[in-house]
């Protein structure tokens, strides 16, 4: 069932035009940065991107950085949210079901399929933003060390560790939101209210952030701390925040799916 | 084959399913009757695992359902309210997909599998295009394709004519007369009296929820000890016949009697031309009519 999940997302045309559309934003800023060379002023702007004209290496992270906020957790709240619900939907569910699939194993290969997506479109970004950023971005001199927020030098080496940690982290992050995508997609009807609900969950978190009064909630706040993957780059690594947001997100996956199996196990099929 | 006792279902506080207790023998084709909104497809759910009863037992090829699923319906094909497909993907694919997501189906046999359940819907020479594109009568050849995927020893089929013209229909029905003389039980859930009473040969009829009724077919259309008599001599026919006769109906007379060859010998002799003598027999429709109440689709005004 896995492997025909696998099949089903790789080979869907909507899987690739949600990734070519999230990828054409880090492509738009990595065009518009290399032809007006006009760089944020440095702390302001996504998190990297002061520094990439001057190394272009860091540009997959500035993409990451990017399609973290929005456009990543849209694509993964509309793709997770349409795994039972769509299925539901187009009548299929009950055939799938009856053939038979059980209904864990259906739940686990639909979780797989989602995070196989995320997975593939953080690489996507990645890549595109390492070629853009050699290509287009940075000095010519790519043997200059790379800097990090601390101020000392980091090795080729380092760096591709580092992303890799970042992408990883960045994962993590995005299947905390599919894991309550995949939860409402039990609990309604069409994934389009799967897919809102999340949203308007990612939404609210977002700006309960800014919000002082609600101070006590902000550690429990699924979005506070996505961008956290910033403080790999630092000297030594700033893991608090890093830790903090494993954790954070380990525990929305954990309860929203056992949440989805406990509905969905008990649920009566009558679309 | 299948076997309930007791089976109940609840939505909220309304009563879907009420007590039913089916009884389906190997080898024969059932027909589930009722009018819609009956239970009909509450039930087929609860024998497939789609919906959980409230209460009482369901068993299939002797294992209890749906803790045992998954040994009992790789052997069952099914369709439930309606063939459902994914949309961008060709039949082929679709038949392909589904076989590959369960138990049962064999990857190395799986393309000549698809060849011939399509054969045998009639759909052998569908081209590359999705089911999108496939108008009503194709889908439901297809969910019948993927019905007959396993070589299942047990059928559900909820209206499985629906959507198709009348050529259609006959292909179906006799396809599953050949099924079913190679051994495949049939449990067809149908609201359409004739295609039941020309296929099955038993028959429960739900209403409201309960199984009102659960006979064979032939018991059903058993002649009722009376007789049809044509005859052009309606007036001298009655003048013998005097205090049998139940009813005139044009040139026709309804007749109690024991013996028909006795009623025959009395006609003749008595010099009335009788043209047909032929045993009164229920109609399917008839004790369906009588066993159900209103249609519940049908909303009187208090």
């Amino acid at each position: 069932m896995i492997a025909v999940e696998l099949t089903k997302m790789l080979r869907s045309r909507r899987s690739w035009v949600t990734i070519a559309v999230i990828d054409a934003l880090p492509i738009l800023v990595a065009v518009l940065l290399a032809v007006t060379d006009i760089g944020p002023r440095p702390g302001t702007g996504p998190a990297f991107l002061s520094a990439v004209l001057t190394k272009g290496e860091l540009y997959p992270l500035a993409a990451v950085a990017i399609v973290l906020p929005l456009f990543l957790p849209a694509a993964v709240a509309i793709t997770a949210g349409d795994a039972v619900a769509g299925e539901a939907q187009q009548g299929t569910l009950r055939y799938v079901l009856v053939r038979p699939v059980g209904r864990t194993r259906l739940l686990v290969a639909k979780l797989v399929s989602v995070t196989a997506f995320v997975l593939v479109t953080l690489l996507v970004v990645a890549v595109t933003g390492l070629v853009l950023g050699v290509l287009l971005l940075g000095d010519s001199n790519s043997a200059t060390p790379t800097t990090t927020f601390s101020g000392t030098d980091l090795t080729t080496t380092q760096l591709a560790q580092r992303t890799g940690l970042a992408l990883a982290y960045a994962l993590l992050s995005m299947l905390g939101v599919a894991a309550v995508a995949l939860f409402l997609s039990t609990v309604v009807r069409t994934p389009l209210a799967a897919a809102m609900g999340t949203l308007a969950l990612l939404i609210g978190s977002t700006l309960l952030l800014t919000l002082d009064a609600a101070h006590a909630l902000r550690p429990y706040l699924v979005t506070r701390y996505w961008l956290s993957f910033v403080d790999l780059f630092r000297d030594p690594i700033l893991w608090h925040d890093v830790v903090l947001g494993v954790l954070l997100q380990a525990g929305y996956v954990v309860l929203f799916l056992a949440a989805a199996w406990a509905n969905f196990m008990t649920k009566d099929i009558t679309d | 084959m299948i076997r309930t006792q007791g089976l109940t279902k609840y939505f909220g506080r309304i009563r879907a399913v009420d007590d039913v207790a089916l009884e389906v023998a190997e080898g024969e084709i059932y027909g589930f009757l009722g009018p819609n909104g009956s239970g009909k497809t509450t039930t087929v759910r609860m024998l497939l695992g789609l919906v959980l009863a409230t209460s009482g037992s369901i068993e299939m090829m002797g294992h209890p359902m749906p803790r045992r699923a998954r040994e009992v319906l790789p052997e069952v094909g099914s369709l439930v309210e309606g063939p459902a497909a994914y949309p961008g993907l060709s039949g082929r694919a679709n038949l392909s997909l589904v076989d590959a997501m369960g138990p049962g189906g064999s990857r190395a046999t799986r393309s000549r599998r698809i060849e011939e359940a399509l054969e045998e819907v009639g759909l052998a020479g569908v081209d590359r295009r999705p089911v999108r594109a496939y108008s009503l009568g194709m889908r439901q050849r297809l969910g019948l394709a993927a019905t007959l995927m396993r070589r299942p020893r047990l059928l559900v089929l909820d209206e499985p004519t629906n959507g198709l013209d009348p050529q259609g229909i006959h292909e179906v029905r006799e396809l599953l007369l050949r099924l079913n003389r190679e051994g495949t039980t049939i449990f067809l859930s149908s609201h359409l009296l004739a295609e039941v009473e020309q296929l099955c040969h038993r028959v429960g009829v739900l209403d409201r929820g309960r199984l009102v009724l659960q006979e064979s077919l032939a018991e059903i259309r058993r002649p009722t000890g009376r007789w049809y008599v044509e005859t052009q001599d309606v007036a001298r026919a009655r003048a013998l016949l005097d205090g049998q006769v139940d009813r005139i109906e044009g040139d026709r007379l309804v007749v109690r009697h024991d013996d028909s060859a006795a009623l025959n010998r009395l006609l003749v002799e008595g010099g009335v031309r009788v043209t047909a003598l032929t045993p009164e027999r229920r109609t399917l429709e008839e004790v369906v009519l009588k066993a159900t109440t209103d249609s519940p689709d049908k909303v009187v005004r208090p």
